[in-house]
């Protein structure tokens, strides 16, 4: 008897040591999410560069910079959202409010550039706060709760806007500010790139690297172990709400210097291209993992795949196509790693 | 007759909670004396962890009042608990499995650095915090931990309960609630438990000790409190009644002896 059991103790130490490939990927990803989305990012931008070679032009690299800002500011919100393990169906809802309203304030009441843009930004937050009230007081699913506000918001649009566009040229210069930018060579890089940037290494830092971090992660993993651990988990969700929806305000400000105007009919797929960035950076929709570093990976890799397609010559609408096969696998991959043994 | 004017440092009194129809504590006393091992037993579903989640702020009781060296207390919350001394191990463990060691020993009390990067940048003091979890792991004993910054996850059951343990072994200030401590350890790590208990004893905190291992009870304790159907029904030492006496009360095969379990009460 005991003669066996040592036998098969030894079997399986042995097994151990010669863990199979995919074990220790499954390790590697587990301790570093952001492996895997770095992997897709750096493999695509070399098949499309081998593909056409146009793609890799700086011109062309900046576009594709360009055309993920808005989503990559959403998405960071989103992040912190998704890490405490909900979700913000709302988060393109807000940001075009939030750029209508600031166009309004100019342009039809008025207001100086400043001003209309600090209202638009709190008019964001309020709304974050509102569905992070409706999440933490009320305590209804996140999900639930920004399908509602998504549909509300999204009709105050209409109403504000009086369904009509605001043009960039009748706006003052601050307003479309973030789509200006600066030269480095060919590469052009958009003030509304360098805000996003900022804001992602400055949320990247408080995620990591202050206590609120720590306990957005603590109430994602396990919110009642977060909450007997001493952590004022309604605190911090309702934090995490709020702050997505000021993001959201600055990403509704970057939107208008992109499209230099400010328009009621665009944005309705933001609400879903920002969870699809998180998704594809690695980090898990169950909460508590990931990060947004990985979100950045992800936004770039959704802008290198529909850049690429079409230098490639791909028709418009398989791009969809290969970006909803890229989220199921990512999300397939999170579910393996989730498994991994302790 | 001096020793019955002691002031607990926690009594409980008529302390109750329903969930739904089910009634979890029934009219539930304690009383935890200075400087003692308090050890709580009872079958399954006694009452016990309701009881101390009602003690340490995780729980609102529906009634009862709870006083700490004798002013009454009512925690709203857990944090309100921890900020009166009251520091406590709870049966699920309550860490963070995706956070480090140092991070879940230093949840909701982080240090940040010193001078502007802390109150200005709220930086996290990780090397102190580092060096402070690893310090504390190490009385524990726990030595095959490799590295404090592992994630709380990949750990083993017992390192886990250890990393619980540390924590509030190394923050209470007033007392320490400790929730079956010992159920995923090995014998010698059980031991180690056992004796950062009669450390923190040592240190001046009474504890509370909930266990199902009898030995480790009647070697440890001051007292035994018995929890049955959620309620104390007898207050026993390892002194006066031997470990199947003790079952047989908790089970209640035997009636409770009248007795709160001080020494005055039997002479
Ligand atoms: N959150 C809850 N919701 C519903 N019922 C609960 C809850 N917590 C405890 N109970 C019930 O209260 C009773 C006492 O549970 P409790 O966990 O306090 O027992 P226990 O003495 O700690 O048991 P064990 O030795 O198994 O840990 C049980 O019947 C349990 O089902
Ligand atoms: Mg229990």
């Amino acid at each position: 008897m005991s003669t066996s059991t040592g036998a098969s103790t030894a079997a399986d130490f042995d097994v151990r040591r010669h863990d199979s490939f995919g074990l220790r990927l499954q390790h590697a990803l587990h301790a570093n999410p952001v492996l895997g989305p770095l992997a897709v990012l750096i493999l695509a931008i070399i098949a499309f560069s081998i593909v056409n070679t146009r793609f890799f032009a700086a011109a062309n690299l900046s576009l594709v910079l360009l055309q993920v800002t808005v989503i990559a500011t959403l998405a960071l919100g989103q992040t912190m959202i998704i890490l405490t393990a909900g979700i913000d169906l709302s988060a393109g809802a807000i940001a075009v409010f939030s750029s209508i309203l600031m166009a309004q304030f100019c342009v039809k009441a008025g207001m100086p550039a400043v001003l209309a843009l600090l209202l638009g930004f709190a008019c964001g937050t309020a709304m974050g706060a509102l569905n992070g009230m409706l999440v933490t007081r009320i305590k209804l699913p996140p999900f639930i709760v920004t399908l509602g506000t998504l549909t509300i918001f999204f009709s105050l649009n209409s109403v504000v806007s009086n369904s009509e566009t605001v043009r960039g040229t009748d706006m003052p210069s601050l307003m479309t500010w973030t789509g200006e930018a600066i030269a480095i060579g060919n590469f052009q890089l958009s003030y509304g790139s360098i805000i996003m940037l900022l804001l992602f290494g400055f949320f990247f830092y408080a995620l990591s690297r202050t206590a609120w971090g720590k306990h957005v992660y603590a109430t994602g993993d396990d919110v009642e172990a977060a909450r007997l651990a001493g952590i004022r988990t309604g605190r911090v969700l309702f934090s995490v709400y709020t702050v997505a929806g000021l993001l959201y305000a600055v990403g509704g400000w970057i939107l208008i210097g992109r499209l230099a105007s400010a328009s009621p009919n665009v944005g309705t797929e933001y609400n879903l291209d920002s969870i699809t960035a998180v998704v594809l950076g690695g980090t898990s929709l169950f909460g508590g993992r990931g990060g947004v570093i990985g979100t950045l990976i992800g936004a770039l890799i959704v802008g290198v795949f529909r850049n690429g397609l079409q230098l490639a010559g791909v028709e418009v609408v398989w791009q969809g196509f290969a970006i909803g096969t890229l989220v199921l696998v990512a999300v397939s991959l999170d579910q393996w790693i989730r498994k991994v043994k302790g | 007759m001096t020793t019955q004017t002691v002031v607990p440092v926690l009594e409980a009194k008529g302390l109750t909670k329903r969930y739904g129809r089910v009634v979890a504590i029934d009219g539930s006393d304690l009383e935890l004396m200075p400087g003692e091992i308090l050890a709580v037993i009872g079958d399954n579903g006694a009452g016990k962890s309701s009881l101390i989640k009602a003690l340490s702020g995780a729980v609102i009781p529906d009634s009862g009042e709870i006083r700490l060296d004798g002013e009454p207390v009512a925690f709203r919350n857990p944090m309100e608990a921890r900020a009166a001394g009251i520091e406590t191990v709870y049966q699920t463990l309550a860490v963070a499995p995706g956070l480090d060691i140092a991070d879940n020993l230093f949840l909701g009390r982080e240090q940040r650095r010193a001078g502007p990067l802390g109150s200005v940048f709220r930086m996290l003091d990780r090397k102190h915090m580092r060096s402070e979890a690893a310090r504390h792991m190490s009385e524990l004993g726990v030595a095959t931990l490799q590295n404090i910054g592992q994630a709380v996850e990949s750990l083993s059951g017992g390192q886990r309960q250890a990393v619980a343990v540390a924590r509030a072994a190394a923050f209470g200030s007033k007392l320490v609630i400790l929730d079956e401590p010992t159920a995923a350890l090995g014998v010698k790590e059980s031991n180690r438990v056992l004796q950062l208990i009669r450390d923190v004893r040592d240190r001046g905190l009474p504890v509370i000790l909930i266990s199902h291992n009898m030995p480790h009870v009647f070697e440890i304790a001051d007292r035994i409190h018995i929890q049955r159907l959620g309620r104390r029904i007898a207050v026993i030492t390892p002194s006066s009644h031997s470990m199947s006496d003790a079952v047989a009360i908790m089970t209640g095969a035997a009636p409770a002896p009248d007795s709160t379990g001080y020494p005055q009460d039997e002479g």
